[in-house]
């Protein structure tokens, strides 16, 4: 082999390279947007049970239902969302007060719905 | 006080427990003047003379709940049953504020508990028994097995002068009214004037006061618009199993206790967690109380009186307000 061919399948394989890790690397699910959480519903917990966030930073909650339907509702947080089952809505916010904010599910879902809740805590 | 008025109030006590609430409207033959001279005129404002009666509310029976907080099944029920029955009149009504039932996941099961739920039901002495539905009841089936049972989920109708509105805010699963039935009680008030004595009953309240407990409903606001429009409104509500009252404008709001267990004071405890139960008090915190009678007389235990009850011109005040004449 030349050494020219020799270069030009040494920058193949970079590039091959460079493309694969690339590739393989985790992406946020919104390139260059607010950071993505994900929540997942299922009767009768969310998870995670408790986010943190930072005050003023804008954040993208990716909520996804694995059985029935959920409500994802936080008065002091202005959320007010329906999960329908097995799939997933998207709820931004930009918290502006520092504190520990209660979101429940507000969409009836059985005997324990009652107790269906998380935290957000704002520092 | 005398031993004959003591007696006499210790067995109008000893009847009241095990109600959520039981309200007694407007005794006319002991009323003052004023007070005569405005039923008089509301009379002739609204189309019908109010005349005295009593009505009982009951709450969150939760038939079919079966667990630590309480092992004890319908019993607390059938002792408000059976309460309601030894009062020395019979109520006009009864009002259920939802949560008959605790829910199941099998149609056939939920509808059992339905059953027992009218089985105890049908033994109280009353003139008429209304219903509206709790989550627990309707939030699965969008108020399928309560329509079978019990008709319509909202609806109204007159007793005695006084308006009564059953508003549904749990079968659309979500803690809301829903447009079409804000539009119903717009048109359903509409006939009468500002005056009229309006009795509101639901389950969850209708204003603000725990969210985070799911305490609330999320279009009540809409609602309260409406009825501020009316100078005596009362609306009385279950499913936060504890006695509240709030007070805002015009309106009234009333919730009740359970007769199946209590959920503690939302300001003093971070958790909503049910009351635990207390087999040396086990109607402690629900509709109900204890009494010993003993060579001294009648001894109350654990008064958590969840009685709010009216006579004279204290009932006139809970459905009116002189100055809306």
């Amino acid at each position: 082999m030349s050494r020219e061919k020799l270069a030009v399948s040494a920058a193949m394989g970079m590039l091959v390279l460079f493309l694969t890790l690339a590739m393989s690397k985790p992406q946020p699910a919104h390139a260059e947007g607010p950071r993505v959480i994900d929540i997942t519903a299922k009767r009768f917990a969310f998870a995670p049970s408790s986010v943190s966030l930072k005050k003023g930073e804008t954040v993208t909650l990716r909520i996804h239902s694995e059985d029935v339907t959920h409500g994802f509702f936080s008065r002091q947080l202005k959320i007010d969302e329906t999960v329908e089952a097995g799939k997933t809505a998207e709820v931004t916010l930009t918290p502006q007060t520092a504190g520990t904010f209660t979101t429940i599910c507000d969409h009836f879902c059985g005997a324990g719905h009652g107790n269906m809740s998380m935290t957000f805590v704002v520092e | 006080m005398k031993e004959h008025d003591r007696r006499s109030f210790l067995k109008i006590a000893g009847a009241s427990i095990g109600i959520g609430a039981l309200y007694k409207v407007l005794p006319v033959a002991a009323m003052s003047g004023s007070a005569g001279e405005m039923l008089g005129e509301l009379g002739r404002k609204n189309g019908e003379k109010m005349t005295p009666f009593t009505f009982v509310q009951m709450s969150d029976t939760h038939v079919g709940f079966n667990g630590p907080p309480n092992p004890l099944g319908t019993k607390a029920f059938e002792a408000a049953v059976a309460t309601v029955n030894s009062l020395p009149q019979a109520p006009d009504l009864v009002l259920f504020t939802g949560d008959l039932t605790h829910d199941s996941e099998n149609k056939d099961e939920h509808a059992g508990r339905m059953k027992l739920f009218r089985d105890i039901s049908k033994n109280i002495k009353a003139g008429k028994i209304v219903y509206v539905p709790g989550e627990h009841d309707a939030g699965l089936d969008g108020g399928a097995l309560f329509r079978d049972n019990f008709g319509e989920t909202h609806y109204s109708f007159d007793h005695r002068g006084v308006h009564f509105v059953a508003l549904d805010n749990v079968s659309r699963a979500k803690p809301e009214v829903g447009k079409e039935q804000l539009a119903w009680l717009e048109k359903d008030l509409a006939r009468f004037p500002k005056t009229a004595p309006i009795v509101v009953f639901t389950h969850r309240p209708l204003f603000d006061l725990k969210p985070e407990w799911e305490w609330f409903t999320s279009d009540g606001d809409d609602v309260m618009n409406i009825l501020h429009r009316y100078d005596n409104v009362t609306v009385l509500y279950g499913h936060i199993h504890r006695d509240d009252e709030h007070e805002e404008g015009n309106i009234h709001h009333f919730g009740a206790k359970s007769l199946i267990f209590g959920f503690p004071d939302p300001q003093k405890s971070a958790m909503k967690k049910p009351m635990p139960f207390d087999k040396d008090h086990p109607f402690q915190n629900l509709g109900i109380r204890s009494l010993d009678v003993t060579g001294a007389g009648v001894q109350p235990h654990e008064v958590e009186l969840t009685m709010r009850e009216f006579s004279g011109m204290n009932g006139i005040h809970q459905l009116l307000k002189e100055q809306s004449i």
